[in-house]
């Protein structure tokens, strides 16, 4: 008999027919995570914490959401004002979704400075780069529910993108939406695809993300593989049990993540017009197109790098390869060196120019052109790509600082 | 790191000069709405049923919702806000939602627009601009059958509906030259040519009243959503302190 | 890592703390999810009360008006279906001729089960598995008038008193209700008293 069981009461007479036991062991309170895990090591739980917020409320708004354009708007304000609490399970949808993308985003960052992407976590990356795409479609596609102008226009003019692909764009933007423009029809397949499809897509490959994960051992920020010196009972010196060490420590970031973000819920949920846009209070209509169209705030990088290029095929093969390019990111870096700690300076600069450039395009994406806005834009562009270029060349000869065995 | 933050931050600093807006529109005043004011909300409400409800609707907004969370008792609230029936002549429920009995048909022939619904205004809009806005029709003869303009809603198509209470004004001009060397005239003030049954500063009220109004009426939940707050976020401190110090109390295991 | 010095007592206060709030606040946090399933702003103002105009009904008609969705009926007793209610070789069969288990407002707490004899106001929903009874007015040897059920055969009298040996476990439920005035009947409020 495995010491693993329990072979008494009802925990043993679950484990004899289901590892329940096994896979608490082997995830949780066996698992051993590197001791030196720091602030950046919050994302990935806090991701997860999101995934959950999100579903639940979800679950509930479909309760009193009515996916239909000429009921939808009208079914969110029931939402806000009859329905008891209904106002609060929407802020917490709607802010959660921002949230989702602020963890996500640093959360990869933590894969960039760490170099959590190199062998053998390519498949864990890939597999979140993968959870990136579905997350952007869900959250694109659950944009247009509250059927409001932005909802209406973003959707429109996002989709029309896929008109520029030659020979068949018509026919797919036609496909895409059912109809000829933006209707009823786009709504309720958005609807089914929102509430049903991708969320369990997004589950399974969140599943898969973490097994993949646990398969290799987490990475660390001195970039040291822990499992390389380990005691005479085969656990990695500097590891530790996830639980219970990790998960009382997430519970502290788990604790200030949601009073960050209660203060967004309950004091500024509109965020200034970024996490609900003003336009959004106005029903959508199909004869009138508002002053300003703009993604949400987390699409706005993507946004201003389609802007920049003059041509819209191009622009849309540019907006599409600067996420194809992140797929790319464990064969373009040849370096050996995981962490940014041990790494050339160089190394840091082509780092800063991404954040800079990220951060400068996202800004930019969300106002409207102006000749000197596009100059910017194109400098952003160029430098967001430079990275990745840049990364490639230095990292075959990069002059590194000796890496430890140890992690400090 | 520091000296990284800094070449950051001076790297984005031309940006921050970019979210100028553009466009000259008057009045330009900035409005404080004062929450816990529900006389000047409850004015407000009144000042709304009688001259907004008949063209425009507040579709999402139940009467009996209005009454409570303003202090208006629902007799009060039938006598004084509804002035609408069923088809059967029964006034208007005070459960109901405030809708307008005027048709988008007869709208449209009328105006050329559908009034918009008002329920969101003070979100879509803003209520700086709304209270611009309200005060910012002036007499212009080249608009056929309305005889008015406005200086923040250029050719809008709405009458001057209070102009009974405004009276009705004229602009006064300035020229300016902006950075390509084009001379435009722009509006700088307003003269009262008619006026109506509230001086300047009384209709101002009336007007900052209308405009609180819709600001709770666009989002009637927001005091609860504070209270709450509040509460969920003492009682998030308190977590936290206890989940600092059981985390601090494991890791003392780890060296 | 070591576990000497390692005060137990402490870990397990805090953690038994910890939980004790982790689980106070999961329960807050579940509350507002739970009640959005309450009736919201819109099903209360579709229940609200109704007005019923009783001024042309005739003895031993029945009216129907809908409020909160279900059939409320009014029916005008003529002199025979009321000289049934008090009769006890038929109220001796009934199950619960006091109204002791079925719901009606205690104004209603009589014989008649209603304010004025004459008129019945009523819920007309059975009470066994919710199907709408019919209204039989007439006297004949094997029912002595009031309302039958055909779904299952649960039988009531005329004050919708439910008889013993039918599905139906109460009697038929008597809604809120006042008079406006002779005519006019307010269902689904208590009067001023």
């Amino acid at each position: 008999m495995s010491e693993n069981k329990n072979s008494n009461g009802l925990l043993g007479w679950i484990d004899a027919r289901f590892p329940l036991t096994k896979m608490f062991e082997e995830h949780l309170s066996k698992y051993y995570a590197p001791k030196n895990f720091n602030f950046w090591y919050f994302f990935g739980s806090l991701a997860l914490l999101v995934l959950v917020l999100q579903i639940v409320t979800g679950i509930f708004l479909t309760m009193h959401y009515k996916p239909d354009g000429g009921m939808a708007f009208a079914s969110v304000e029931y939402i806000m004002r009859d329905v008891d609490w209904g106002w609060l399970i929407r802020y917490l949808h709607s802010t959660g979704s921002s949230a989702f993308f602020i963890v996500v985003y640093l959360h990869m960052f933590r894969g960039v400075m760490y170099g959590s992407y190199q062998k053998p976590r390519e498949l864990i990356w890939l597999f979140g780069m993968f959870i990136f795409l579905a997350l952007m479609a869900e959250a694109f596609m659950g944009y247009l529910l509250p059927w409001g102008q932005m909802s209406y226009w973003g959707a429109q003019v996002i989709i029309s993108l896929f008109g520029a692909i030659p020979v068949v764009g018509d026919e797919l933007t036609l496909w895409i939406r059912g109809d000829f423009v933006i209707s009823d029809a786009t709504l309720n397949r958005f609807f089914a695809l929102h509430v049903v499809a991708v969320p369990i897509v997004l589950l399974m490959l969140v599943v898969m993300h973490i097994l993949a994960l646990h398969e290799v051992g987490s990475n660390n920020p001195d970039g040291v593989e822990i499992k390389k010196n380990k005691d005479e009972n085969g656990i990695p010196l500097d590891g530790i049990p996830f639980h219970p060490y990790y998960s009382v420590k997430d519970l502290v970031g788990v604790v200030v993540f949601l009073i960050l973000f209660s203060v967004v819920v309950f004091f500024a949920p509109e965020m200034g017009g970024y996490f609900l846009e003003h336009a959004n209070f106005v029903p959508a209509d199909q004869f009138k197109t508002p002053e300003h169209i703009a993604p949400v705030w987390y699409f706005t990088p993507f946004y201003a790098i389609l802007r920049a290029i003059p041509d819209k095929l191009l622009g849309v093969i540019a907006m599409f390869g600067s996420i194809v390019v992140l797929f790319l990111l464990p064969w373009i870096d040849r370096g050996k060196v995981k962490s940014i700690r041990y790494r050339s300076s160089a190394f840091k600069w082509l780092l800063a120019m991404l954040v800079i450039s990220f951060i400068g395009l996202g800004y930019l994406g969300a106002l409207p052109l102006t000749d000197n806005r596009t100059l910017f834009a194109r400098v952003y562009s160029i430098g967001y790509f430079g990275f990745f270029v840049g990364l490639w060349w230095i990292s075959k000869n990069e002059v590194t600082k000796p890496v430890p065995e140890r992690v400090r | 790191m520091s000296k990284v933050l800094i070449i950051v931050a001076g790297l984005l600093l031309p940006t921050l000069g970019w979210g100028a807006g553009d466009g000259h529109t008057f009045p330009d005043d900035k409005i404080e709405i004062d929450w816990d004011d529900k006389a000047a909300m409850q004015r407000g409400a009144r000042t709304f049923t009688n001259y907004c409800l008949s063209c425009h609707s507040a579709a999402y907004s139940r009467f009996n919702r209005v009454g409570e969370d303003l202090g208006i008792p629902d007799d009060l609230v039938r006598e004084n806000l509804i002035f609408t029936t069923d088809v059967n002549g029964h006034k208007t429920k005070v459960g109901e939602l405030m809708k307008t009995t005027m048709t988008p048909v007869y709208a449209e022939q009328a105006f050329g627009i559908v009034p918009p619904d008002l329920s969101l205004v003070a979100r879509s809009r803003g209520v700086d601009w709304l209270y611009n806005y309200l005060r910012g029709f002036y007499i212009d003869d080249t608009r056929e059958g309305l005889g008015v303009n406005n200086g923040v809603f250029q050719n809008v198509a709405m009458p001057h509906v209070l102009a009974e209470l405004q009276g009705l004004q004229q602009p006064k001009y300035k020229s300016v030259t902006d950075s390509h060397g084009n001379e435009s005239e722009v509006i700088v003030g307003f003269e009262i040519i008619k006026p109506g049954s509230m001086t300047k500063s009384e209709y101002d009220q009336t007007i900052h009243d209308l405009v609180a109004f819709l600001d709770y009426l666009a989002e009637p939940y927001k005091q609860t959503r504070i209270n709450v707050g509040t509460g969920v976020l003492i009682f998030l401190f308190v977590f936290l302190i206890l989940a600092y110090l059981l985390k601090k109390e494991y890791w003392k295991d780890v060296h | 890592m070591s576990s000497d010095g390692v005060d137990n007592n402490r870990r397990r206060f805090l953690t038994a703390a910890t939980v004790v709030v982790g689980a106070v606040g999961t329960v807050a946090v579940a509350v507002p999810f739970v009640e959005s399933w309450s009736p919201s702003a819109r099903a209360k103002s579709a229940g609200a009360p109704v007005e019923a105009n009783i001024g042309k009904l005739e003895p031993g008609q029945q009216v129907i008006f809908k409020w909160q969705g279900k059939p409320v009926w009014v029916v005008r007793r003529d002199e025979k279906a009321l000289a049934t209610l008090e009769d006890s070789s038929l109220t001796e069969n009934l199950r619960d001729v006091e109204s002791d288990d079925s719901i009606q407002p205690e104004y209603t707490k009589n014989v008649y089960r209603s304010i004025k004899p004459e008129y019945l106001i009523m819920v007309g929903i059975c009470t066994h598995l919710g199907c709408s009874p019919t209204y039989r007015p007439e006297i004949t040897p094997d029912f002595q008038g009031g309302f039958f059920c055909p779904c299952h055969g649960s039988k009531f009298d005329f004050a919708g008193r439910v008889y013993s040996g039918v599905p139906a476990p109460t009697n038929l439920t008597i809604p809120p209700h006042y008079y406006v005035s002779d005519d006019v009947i307010l269902i689904g409020e208590d009067g001023v008293a």
